[in-house]
């Protein structure tokens, strides 16, 4: 009786996250399965069974092409979130000794990820232009004689902004875990002669492995699911899978869309499968 | 205290440079939106006024980004209450382990890793069908808290993985009802972490672009408004809107702050001595 009672209670308090998650995750994956077997004329869609918009991504090498890119930018974005974001973390929670002081500056890192990313990404057009800070600056120290033209609208600017949005995602989770580390087992391993950098490399990297696969698996899903990012700071001239699907959808090709966004979101899944079996989530909050 | 190593002094440097890197942009704008009248996009500054802060006022100069605003406002503070009232139950409901709990579990991690765009694209595509219209209270609402709710739970397990069940036994010992119990002694114990929960349902959702683009309808919330004006603004109006915006942000982010801070104070002045071995 106990134990039933239980089950009914913690099933009747999941109610109102079961019915969100039902009606606004799993009902439109499942109406995106169907759609994007559905065929589309220029104007509408109609109900039917075929695989053509699969044949088309299967068979495109431009797909493809996007599809690499989008890899390529995930990849190059994660080397530098997890650089910046463990060694801030680092600094953070091993060279600051005040708590106070800990929080305060942990909040400074913290902040811009409650204001708004489209003006975070807009407030990089009056630093990388081309007649911009940087371009300015760099001519009048003399190091180049004409504006770079690749500081802005390349993949310089989006992997740029990817970075400068999402090493907040690192810096939480390798903190978090960086301050549940015993102090006693850094001791121990100065009390045997470990350098400082032996120290980081054989006992804080292995025991913030958890916090680094977290950080991880937020920025490798922002940014391939991403498709604001790249259309806004490449100026529309570079392309990942998010913009194909957005591309499709305001063209009213709504199955074709669908298709794209079933094969990005096995792709991700199959992604974060792998980054799981490293870590297990519940356990490091 | 010992001596600061060396790389104490190099770290803190990164440090810095990491902080200009992450505000040295918006301060850039901030400065910019100042802008004399004649001004461009870029430094150098052509005099300084508030013209394109006035400008914010003019209906043709910036379109509806005052009615976008209350918008935002409205949709942020119910997504907020509903993100609260939902991750305490949903938070409470995963400590008894229910039968069924790591499906939901994983139903709320696979929520906050979905690519926004399949939300958007989904939610819409579903309205659509059934005939429904899009609007950014029903539509809207629902699309955003597939992104707050996950985040709610999250540190609603934060929170009690580090919860002492003493207190929970100690009311129970003394006759508490199951209610009692939740209402006068867990509720007030985490209640500093539910503001840290309303603070992030509140700004997610007012900051929230991606999965709101295609189930707002026609009526756009703020950060939609703003997109839009960045393919046929092309004056520091919207640098103006930016600094504007980012400044209720911020002035957001303090009051929630301020609430923990005072909190934290009321406790440390009302709260007993228990356990401190006094």
């Amino acid at each position: 009786m106990q134990i039933r009672n239980r089950h009914i209670l913690g099933w009747l308090e999941a109610i109102p996250l079961t019915v969100v998650l039902v009606c606004f995750l799993v009902a439109p994956i499942v109406m995106i399965v169907i759609v994007s077997f559905w065929g589309a004329t220029e104007f509408s869609i109609y109900p039917a069974f075929q695989f053509d918009n699969y044949a088309y991504l299967f068979g495109s090498e431009v797909v493809l092409r996007v599809f690499l890119a989008t890899f390529k930018y995930a990849l190059i974005s994660w080397a530098f979130t997890l650089a910046i974001g463990f060694t801030v973390a680092y600094f953070l929670a091993f060279h600051i000794r005040s708590q106070s002081m800990q929080i305060a500056l942990f909040l400074l890192c913290t902040i811009p990820f409650w204001t708004s990313n489209i003006i975070r990404m807009i407030s990089w057009i009056p630093f990388l232009g081309r007649n911009g800070i940087a371009n300015q600056t760099l001519i009048s120290w003399g190091v180049i004689h004409e504006p770079l033209e690749w500081l802005l609208y390349s993949d310089f600017s989006v992997i740029l902004a990817f970075v400068h949005l999402y090493t907040l995602f690192m810096v939480v989770p390798i903190f978090n875990t960086m301050m549940r580390i015993d102090k006693s087992l850094l001791e121990a391993a100065r009390d045997n002669g470990a350098s400082g950098f032996q120290t980081l490399r054989h006992v804080i990297l292995p025991l913030t492995k958890p916090g680094i696969m977290i950080g991880t698996i937020f920025v490798v899903t922002l940014v391939m699911g991403d498709f604001i990012t790249v259309r806004f700071m490449s100026g529309s001239q570079r392309a990942n899978v998010g913009r194909l699907i957005s591309n499709d959808i305001g063209l009213l090709q709504y199955p074709s869309a669908a298709a794209t966004a079933v094969v990005l979101l096995c792709t991700v899944l199959i992604v974060i499968a792998i980054l799981l079996r490293f870590v297990n989530i519940r356990k490091e909050l | 205290m010992e001596r600061r190593p060396r790389s104490f002094y190099l770290l803190s440097a990164f440090f810095v440079l990491f902080l200009l890197f992450l505000y040295g942009p918006t301060l850039t704008i901030a400065i910019l939106s100042f802008q004399g009248p004649q001004g461009g996009l870029t430094f150098p500054m052509n005099g300084v006024s508030l013209h394109w802060f006035r400008d914010l006022f003019e209906e043709q100069a910036v379109g509806d980004i005052w009615g976008a605003f209350r918008r935002s406002f409205a949709l942020g503070f119910m997504v907020m209450v509903t993100t609260v009232v939902v991750s305490v139950l949903t938070g409470l409901a995963f400590r008894k382990r229910f039968a069924g709990s790591g499906v939901l579990f994983y139903l709320a991690i696979t929520s906050l890793v979905i690519p926004s765009i399949l939300i958007s694209l989904g939610v819409g595509l579903i309205f659509n069908q059934l005939g429904l219209k899009i609007h950014w209270a029903t539509s809207g609402f629902g699309s955003q808290l597939t992104w707050t709710l996950p985040f709610g739970l999250l540190i609603m397990f934060a929170v009690f993985n580090r919860f002492d069940k003493s207190y929970e036994e100690a009311a129970r010992d003394q006759g508490a009802t199951a209610w009692q119990t939740i209402r006068f002694v867990v509720l007030p114990i985490i209640a500093p972490s539910l503001i840290g929960v309303a603070l992030f349902g509140f700004t997610l959702s007012y900051d929230e672009f991606a999965r709101t683009l295609l189930t707002a309808g026609s009526y756009n919330t703020l950060p939609l408004e703003i997109f839009g004006m960045t393919t046929n603004v092309t004056t520091p109006v919207i640098y103006a809107l930016g600094t504007l915006t980012t400044l209720f942000s911020l002035g957001i982010i303090g009051v929630f702050l301020l609430a923990v801070w005072v909190m934290g104070k009321r406790r440390a002045r009302f709260g007993t001595d228990a356990g401190k071995g006094v």
